[in-house]
């Protein structure tokens, strides 16, 4: 058997995808996390990156086609892998490959309707009117399944599929939250913490440095969080077929606003083991990219936990869903001063609220406390992160 | 509806005739069996008596000829309204209209423009066999010089014809022979008619019937038959054949995204042809469906009943026609 590149689930509830492009063709040597294509999903484009080394052998899937998860996109040789024949039946242009009819006959046998399909080679039938509006809405007209004459795709077809798309990505958000809801015990705890010391290092540290190596407060949370987990199992990794599996290297997702609506939750990786200005960096990139609707696929899938913060906001302490098939889920409020007893008396401080959304299958409310406190703990001392 | 008068199209087409004699000394009207017959068509009973030989002329069956003698006149000042009795039979002047008629003013530099309205009867539907049923409109509205008209309707009927005689280019008149017993209302509009200009007959959302002549009334009906189904078809009356009014077709078309050509004419080289080409030159990326064309059957005009409605565009295909650019499930 050859190697087979398929579509992978670009996340929890993606059950298909339509190929944008490849960036590779038969011939090309690819190695482990080359992006490959780019995939258009409920999330946006997202460059797919590839599983295995090898040279490309056959292209299965061509762009404009929309095939479920773990379709086989692409044959490779890989190593130890035997040239064989092609094995994979080929998706492209299935259901809408019309069939040759008999053309009418001149001299009485013409009807005035023509509608004898064109032969097979010939491209999608879509109307030239729904052509059009599809590339007004950004829809792949060709993936559609048409209702007009002989299959074709008309102007209605893709309207109906515009109000869809458009409503895709809330589609997905609904779907992976009643999952979540549905199937995860949650509970929920939260921690007012003073950051007073916090914000002080922050504005000195970004006083010293120029314009663009400062620090968000997101990058120092961010950091505390991977840490925390780190020392605190139960938190980072994923609950699947009845069972947690805590994950090795923690990699937290952080929720982004998408401009249009809807969000999503790229995950910067290894997120332990980067310095803040590294982790800044992909964080300022991440932010970016998941705006221009361009994600990689394993940033995608990536998160063993997620950080939502409303910082800029004006809400005192977020209740967050767990994503699945994670088991925790941390907020962040707004930081703002607030009246806090220090040494007996009460004066004006910079407080956050930190928040924890904890799956109850795998762990308990005294862990949950014990995480909020220790990551609070690292917060409040920048200087160790 | 005071203002409205009923009538038949063949007493639409006298009243025209003859309040043009009566307007214009200039008018005269000539053909065969014109005067003393009536016309073939009973279109100029009376106008012998009424009118006199001077200007009520019968020819002899000499097509080339009385026409020939038509453009003659309308270069020396007169304003003939010549009739060739049915389309087939105008071939036989169609050197004197395509060589004369259409080219003189171009050639002359504009100094001898011919301005003569010919009449004629097309189409079929009368069981008068293939002689005398064809719509070979196409033809004329080929060649350029000429203006081509087929009024539809009453006020058509009417008011085209003073319209066409006030035309300085020679002007076809093409009046289907199974119109002349339809009745209907003359209303105000009838004398305020444009020569050129197509018009929307029948509002619609769902798809348009681009027609002229009598296949206006088979497009009527199909559009009720279809109307019953949830289909709403907007039907555009081309009224003039030359020059084609494309901007209401498109407009049309803009609105309804689908489009059924319904031309009494042969499929092969027909206007439906040509008008599909104008629909795609000008309004491809608003189609919606492959345009469709119903025509007659390419073959003579056959002459017992039967054979003959079988040939002609009627409305049961115009509504399978329409039918076939929506789903199955419409």
């Amino acid at each position: 058997m050859p190697g087979e590149f398929r579509l992978p689930a670009l996340g929890a509830d993606m059950d298909e995808g339509t190929i944008v492009e490849w960036h590779v063709g038969p011939g090309s040597r690819v190695k482990r996390g080359d992006v490959v294509a780019v995939v258009e999903t409920d999330k946006g484009a997202i460059d797919v990156e590839i599983f295995e080394d090898g040279v490309v052998r056959e292209i299965v899937v061509q762009p404009g086609t929309r095939v479920p998860v773990g379709t086989v996109l692409a044959l490779l040789e890989t190593e130890g892998s035997p040239p064989a024949a092609a094995t994979a039946a080929a998706g492209r242009g299935e259901g809408r490959t019309p069939s040759p009819a008999p053309v009418g006959e001149d001299a009485g046998g013409v009807r005035e309707v023509s509608l004898a399909p064109p032969p097979a080679s010939l491209r999608a039938r879509v109307s030239p009117a729904a052509r059009k509006r599809a590339r007004e809405l950004g829809v792949d007209a060709e993936s559609l399944r048409g209702s007009g004459p002989a299959g074709a795709v008309t102007l209605e077809d893709v309207e109906a599929a515009g109000k869809v798309e458009s409503g895709g990505m809330r589609a997905a958000i609904a779907a992976a939250m009643s999952r979540s809801k549905r199937e995860i015990p949650h509970y929920y705890l939260s921690l007012a913490v003073d950051v007073t010391a916090v914000t002080d290092w922050l504005a000195a540290h970004n006083a010293s440095v120029p314009v663009t190596r400062r620090l968000l407060f997101a990058a120092l949370l961010v950091k505390a969080l991977a840490l925390t987990c780190r020392q605190t199992p139960g938190f980072s990794g994923f609950h699947r077929d009845g069972r947690f599996e805590e994950s090795a290297a923690v990699h937290v997702g952080v929720a982004v606003a998408l401009r249009g609506g809807g969000l999503v939750a790229p995950a910067i990786t290894d997120t332990a083991d980067k310095p803040l200005e590294v982790l800044m960096e992909e964080f300022r990139a991440l932010v970016a990219r998941a705006r221009a609707g361009r994600l990689r696929a394993s940033e995608l899938a990536a998160p063993t936990i997620i950080l939502t913060s409303l910082g800029e906001g004006s809400v005192d302490a977020v209740f967050p869903i767990i994503q699945p098939p994670q088991v925790a889920i941390v907020g962040a409020g707004a930081i703002g001063a607030r009246p806090w007893v220090v040494d007996g008396a009460v004066v004006p401080r910079q407080v956050l609220t930190l928040s924890l959304g904890a799956d109850h299958r795998v762990t308990d409310g005294r862990l949950g406390a014990q995480f909020l406190a220790r990551l609070a703990q690292r917060l409040v001392d920048p200087g160790s992160l | 509806m005071s203002d409205t008068v009923r009538m038949t199209y063949r007493e639409a087409v006298k009243q025209a005739i003859r309040e043009a004699l009566q307007a214009d000394p200039r008018v005269f009207l000539m053909g065969e069996d014109v005067g003393k017959y009536g016309g073939c068509f009973a279109v100029t009973k009376g106008l012998l008596d009424e009118f006199g030989e001077e200007r009520i002329r019968d020819t002899p069956l000499s097509e080339s000829a009385f026409v020939g003698a038509g453009i003659g006149a309308a270069l020396g000042g007169m304003r003939p309204i010549v009739e060739i009795m049915t389309v087939n039979f105008s071939l036989l002047a169609l050197d004197q209209i395509v060589n004369n008629a259409a080219t003189l003013c171009h050639m002359s530099g504009g100094q001898f423009p011919v301005p003569m309205v010919i009449r004629m009867a097309t189409g079929a539907g009368r069981q008068l066999a293939a002689q005398h049923s064809h719509s070979l409109e196409a033809w004329y509205a080929h060649v350029p010089g000429l203006r081509v008209v087929e009024p539809a309707t009453i006020d058509d009927a009417r008011g085209m014809l003073p319209a066409a005689l006030a035309c300085p280019d020679p002007v076809i008149v093409f009046e289907p022979i199974s119109l002349y017993n339809m009745e209907g209302e003359l209303t105000a509009a009838a004398s305020d008619v444009k020569l050129d200009g197509a018009r929307v007959h029948r509002s619609g959302r769902d798809v348009t019937l681009v027609t002229w002549g009598a296949s206006l009334w088979r497009c009527v009906a199909a559009a009720e038959q279809l109307a019953a189904d949830g289909i709403e078809a907007e039907i555009v009356d081309l009224r003039s054949l030359r020059p084609l009014d494309d901007a209401t077709v498109l407009a049309s078309l803009g609105r309804t995204k689908r489009v059924v050509i319904v031309d009494e004419g042969w499929r092969s080289g027909s206007l439906a042809a040509e008008i599909a080409m104008r629909i795609v030159e000008q309004g491809f990326y608003d189609l919606d469906a492959p345009i469709a064309r119903v025509c007659s059957e390419e073959v003579p005009i056959p002459y017992p009943r039967h054979l003959e409605e079988a040939a002609l565009p009627g409305p049961a295909r115009i509504v399978a026609a329409v039918r076939g650019l929506f789903s199955d499930a419409r």
